[in-house]
């Protein structure tokens, strides 16, 4: 688009601002968890990384990283089989219910957190009768980690073209065989996308979480949220705070990957030149969609 | 085994589907639907306000509770006039963002800013929050940053609120606008220069007609994730929310949490026949 020497300068002016506006917070944070004193002051009168060492040697904090991995491992893996088995039976057949199915999908993350939480606890505590655990937690997160896995199986599924399945069939291979040797390798890379993005759902989740955890467990965001109330903890807190958004990096290196190896192995077929130039643009929206749960 | 399998399944198109979906049907309809059901059920029933035991006996009294007390028609409000107000800030900060990585930037800045924006989604929630609990205290950044202009702060309080959930939820916005824009064909925009429409003529009659709906797509995202957080508000606040309001009440009266807890129903779905009627599920 043409635009106006003036108009440019106040676009860059707002996008300069905006990025500003997402980054200050997060630098704010990192360099507080090195300020000197426990007490929250800016600028900080000194710097140390004594926070740093205590927050690696903090048990509890340990223990909490620990439960959520399982909970995110366990819960993830629910997820994909669950959400695989659901894009399989939906990409490419049209029956009766179908588009009731892949509404009921969405709901859990269409939901606000809260409801799905309190209708979780509710059941489980009121009507089953079971104590809370990080089994029942690990439900809750599964639940809302199956559209993400879904919502990625299905587009690719859709994406590519079934006259592969007819000809492996047609070649003599068994339903088994074709998913194994034909569907499956197709949808790999999806699938890891999903995984991914559901792991860190789970890992990241905390109202869910809040109204289905026992008394006695620990996820990583419980712990942050029961000790920065403390502030003797609270330097710690922010320490793992910025060890937290260091590991961010990893996965979004990881999507970058999948969606570039996405690109070499030809799976957005005929999906246009715009899309070819920014691969990461409609992946975005799906994980928009998918993160927003919660 | 696996091709005897195998061979049951072929050319059985019924057999398949019934295979493939109960297990993940058993698990959303039975346990979840089930538990959205039971929370229906639970929020007429009451409980007996001297041993604390719940009655389950069909009763209105938690609705009429939440009509007619002030309090909780002032909470409920609260949190919708926050949550409009959070949607259209994120609006507005976010499109500029869009507009310029969508038709202004070069392909290697673009790509840039695809990541510069999603990063931040993958970076804690909590983190985040607590971020922005440190930077309005007394000593924080922004008191810091604001007296040599004589001013200070907000602090804890309802600007607060505001301030941290247009932060959580912008990455939300950004990016439904940028993939609208994105499939708005550049020839489009060409044209209309062509024809003499001035850039601002042109953003107003033919850019932002056609970005509307992806708009109304992420404020579907800014809304009812507001609606229902209950940390944020909690953190940098002591103002009640729904989410608060839910959370404080479901330890002592899980029926009276359950009632509540159908408010937030309610308004997302009407706000998503809203937004379908404006056309923002084609950009979801």
């Amino acid at each position: 688009m043409r635009l106006s020497k003036r108009a440019k300068a106040l676009l860059g002016v707002a996008v300069a601002l905006g990025l500003a506006f997402i980054y200050i917070p997060l630098l704010v944070i990192a360099v507080q968890a090195f300020n000197a004193s426990k007490i929250l002051k800016w600028p900080p009168p000194g710097f140390t990384f004594e926070w740093f060492e205590k927050a690696f040697e903090s048990e509890s904090a340990r223990e909490a990283l620990l439960t959520s991995i399982e909970a995110g491992l366990i819960a993830t893996a629910i997820a994909i089989v669950l959400g695989t088995l659901i894009s399989l039976a939906l990409a490419r057949r049209h029956f009766f219910g179908r588009e009731a199915i892949s509404f009921l999908v969405i709901i859990p993350i269409a939901l606000p957190g809260i409801v799905t939480g309190v209708a979780l606890s509710n059941t489980f505590t009121q009507v089953l009768g079971i104590s809370l655990t990080l089994m029942t937690v690990i439900i809750g997160h599964a639940t809302f980690c199956i559209v993400v896995v879904y919502n990625n199986v299905v587009a690719r599924l859709r994406r590519t073209s079934g006259s592969f399945e007819e000809a492996s069939a047609d070649l003599g291979a068994d339903t088994w065989q074709t998913f194994r040797y034909v569907t499956f390798p197709s949808m790999r890379t999806a699938l890891a996308a999903g995984a991914l993005l559901a792991f860190a759902l789970s890992f990241d989740e905390i109202i869910v979480t809040t109204f289905t955890i026992g008394a006695g467990e620990e996820t990583l965001p419980i712990w942050i949220f029961r000790n920065l109330f403390r502030p003797n903890q609270l330097p710690i807190v922010d320490a793992v705070a910025v060890i937290l958004i260091l590991l961010s990096i990893i996965p979004v290196y990881i999507a970058h990957r999948l969606s570039s190896d996405e690109g070499a192995l030809g799976g957005r077929g005929g999906a246009g030149g715009t899309t070819a130039a920014t691969p990461a643009a409609p992946a975005t929206v799906a994980e928009a969609e998918a993160t927003a749960a919660h | 085994m696996g091709r005897r399998l195998a061979g049951l399944f072929y050319s059985r198109p019924k057999l398949q589907l019934g295979a493939l979906l109960s297990a993940p049907m058993a698990w959303l309809v039975i346990l979840y639907l089930g538990s959205l059901a039971i929370l229906l059920i639970t929020a007429f029933w009451t409980v007996d306000p001297l041993s604390g035991n719940v009655i389950k006996e069909f009763s209105l009294d938690n609705f009429e509770e939440l009509v007619n007390v002030p309090v909780y028609r002032d909470i409920v409000w609260r949190t919708v006039r926050t949550a409009i107000l959070v949607t259209i800030t994120d609006a507005v900060i976010a499109f500029p963002i869009a507009f310029f990585m969508a038709k202004v930037a070069s392909r290697r800045t673009k790509a840039i800013l695809v990541v510069a924006v999603l990063m931040p989604l993958w970076s804690s929630y909590l983190v985040k929050v607590l971020a922005w609990r440190e930077m309005i205290t007394e000593h924080g950044i922004i008191n810091w940053a604001l007296e040599p202009l004589g001013l200070h702060g907000p602090g804890e309080g309802m600007v607060a609120v505001w301030l941290v959930f247009t932060y959580l939820w912008l990455p939300f916005m950004i990016l439904p606008i940028f993939a609208g824009l994105e499939r708005i064909p550049n020839s489009l925009i060409s044209a209309s220069e062509d024809l003499g429409a001035s850039p601002f003529t042109t953003f107003r009659r033919v850019i932002l007609p056609l970005a509307f709906p992806a708009v109304v797509a992420g404020s579907i995202f800014t809304f009812s994730l507001t609606l229902g957080d209950y940390i944020a508000p909690a953190l940098v606040s002591n103002d009640q929310f729904i989410g608060t309001s839910i959370r404080a009440s479901i330890t002592n009266n899980q029926p009276f949490a359950a009632a509540f807890a159908l408010v937030p129903i309610v308004v997302v779905i009407a706000y998503l026949g809203v937004a379908r009627r404006l056309g923002a599920f084609e950009h979801v």
